[in-house]
């Protein structure tokens, strides 16, 4: 077997290898993706019956002023958390993500004059500011493709911790959360979101179309539920974006690893075209070869005749 | 005779949603029970158990961290955990306390505890 034709073989086994790894990625990622969306349903009811008693609270409170219902007169500080994966080969997920976060400081830092202070999720976002020696005032990694309540509470009790601290004690005025938005299983998008302060006015008015919101009484009073309720709420709305992302992630993935097994079928099809041609040379070669060496001998005995 | 429409949901899951004639559930200053027909209410709740009256009994979960409201006979009890006493695992819970007991942490103790006193209604 030629030279040629023995390497177009070993580079069509290694393609080969690497495309049925690349289909076994997209399939469990597509699995994934199934139950990162059950996950999304599954905290749904949830969320929905938080903002309906956080509408509720705060519409018969609007007199009293808690520190998460009030925008921050001027903003000084802002708190950004950037929710990435863990590992790579899931195309531009990350990298959308870093992106729009990116964009989302510049804003913050050239339109509001604010200091942005950086909170990572997921060890893409920490790999990134690492690199570039960037200042990280929190960082959570491990769990990015199926994240677990107890770490969205965790998370957010550290940014309600920096929320409370005074901006010029290092604290923060807002907080911001850039992740990624699961639209559809071929669409996803980085977006941003603004947890606090919170814009409950808005909650309340897309809710306002099922009825009057009824006079409720608070145990023990408004403010003490108000106190519980708010930080409940920031830690559901950072859970859903976990969530989201988290779907978004093997979504991502689920898409990157079909192009790459689509890529190999491709490059296997044109290999195997070049390593049939080679062959074919090869014995075509042969052939004239054996001819040419017949027609001298021909040629060489007739002449001695 | 009207009848509550109780959802008891969990921060990643709806854990129990039916009908019940009567909901009883501690907030810090003291029990609180609802029955249909009762006014709006928001109130926190402090970790413990829910006793939720069906037609067909009474069910038990242990909560925490959370609070409840009802209104228009809705009532929605939101923790950020909660187990119905039938899915609670003693032996796991005792562990729990029994490492929560060696930390000193009382907040962990506290959850184990009622996990256990829960599941034993």
């Amino acid at each position: 077997m030629g030279a040629q034709l023995r390497v177009y073989r070993r580079r069509i086994r290694s393609v080969r290898a690497t495309k049925k790894i690349t289909r076994a990625m997209e399939l469990i990622a597509a699995s994934r993706i199934v139950k990162a969306q059950g996950r999304v349903d599954a905290a749904r009811p949830y969320a929905l019956e938080l903002r309906r008693a956080v509408s509720a609270a705060a519409s018969q409170t609007a007199s009293i002023d808690h520190p998460l219902l009030v925008s921050g007169v001027e903003s000084k500080r802002a708190a950004m958390l950037i929710v990435t994966s863990d590992r790579g080969l899931a195309g531009a997920y990350s990298t959308n993500a870093l992106k729009e976060a990116e964009a989302l400081s510049r804003l913050l830092v050239e339109e509001g004059g604010q200091e942005v202070v950086n909170y990572l999720f997921g060890r893409k976002a920490l790999g990134f500011y690492s690199f570039r020696n960037r200042p990280i005032a929190g960082s959570w990694t491990g769990q990015t493709d199926a994240p677990t309540y107890e770490q969205a509470r965790e998370i957010a009790d550290a940014l309600l911790a920096a929320y409370n601290t005074d901006a010029s004690e290092g604290g923060v005025d807002e907080i911001h959360v850039v992740y990624t938005r699961f639209i559809n299983m071929g669409v996803q998008e980085a977006a941003v979101l603004r947890v606090l302060p919170l814009e409950v006015v808005s909650a309340s008015a897309s809710d306002a179309p099922t009825g009057a919101i009824a006079l409720y009484d608070f145990e023990p009073s408004a403010e003490v539920v108000l106190d519980a309720l708010l930080p409940q709420y920031v830690a559901q709305l950072i859970y859903s974006c976990l969530l989201e992302s988290a779907a978004s992630e093997h979504a991502a993935r689920r898409r990157a690893m079909k192009s790459a097994t689509d890529n190999a079928e491709e490059l296997i099809k044109s290999l195997v075209r070049a390593a049939n041609a080679a062959r074919q040379a090869e014995i075509t070669q042969e052939i004239s070869e054996i001819v040419g060496g017949a027609d001298a001998l021909s040629d060489a005995t007739a002449g001695s005749e | 005779m009207a009848t509550l429409q109780v959802e008891l949901v969990a921060a990643d899951r709806q854990v129990w949603s039916g009908e019940a004639s009567m909901v009883l559930a501690r907030t810090p200053d003291g029990d609180i029970g609802v029955l249909p027909g009762h006014q709006p209410v928001l109130a926190v709740l402090v970790g413990g158990g829910v006793s939720i009256r069906t037609a067909e009994g009474s069910i038990e979960a242990a909560v925490h961290g959370g609070f409840f409201s009802v209104s228009d006979n809705r009532v929605s009890i939101l923790a950020e955990s909660a187990e119905l006493s039938s899915e609670i695992d003693v032996q796991r819970a005792e562990k729990a306390a029994a490492r929560a007991r060696q930390d000193g942490s009382q907040d962990d103790l506290d959850r184990a505890e009622t996990r256990i006193r829960v599941a034993s209604l």
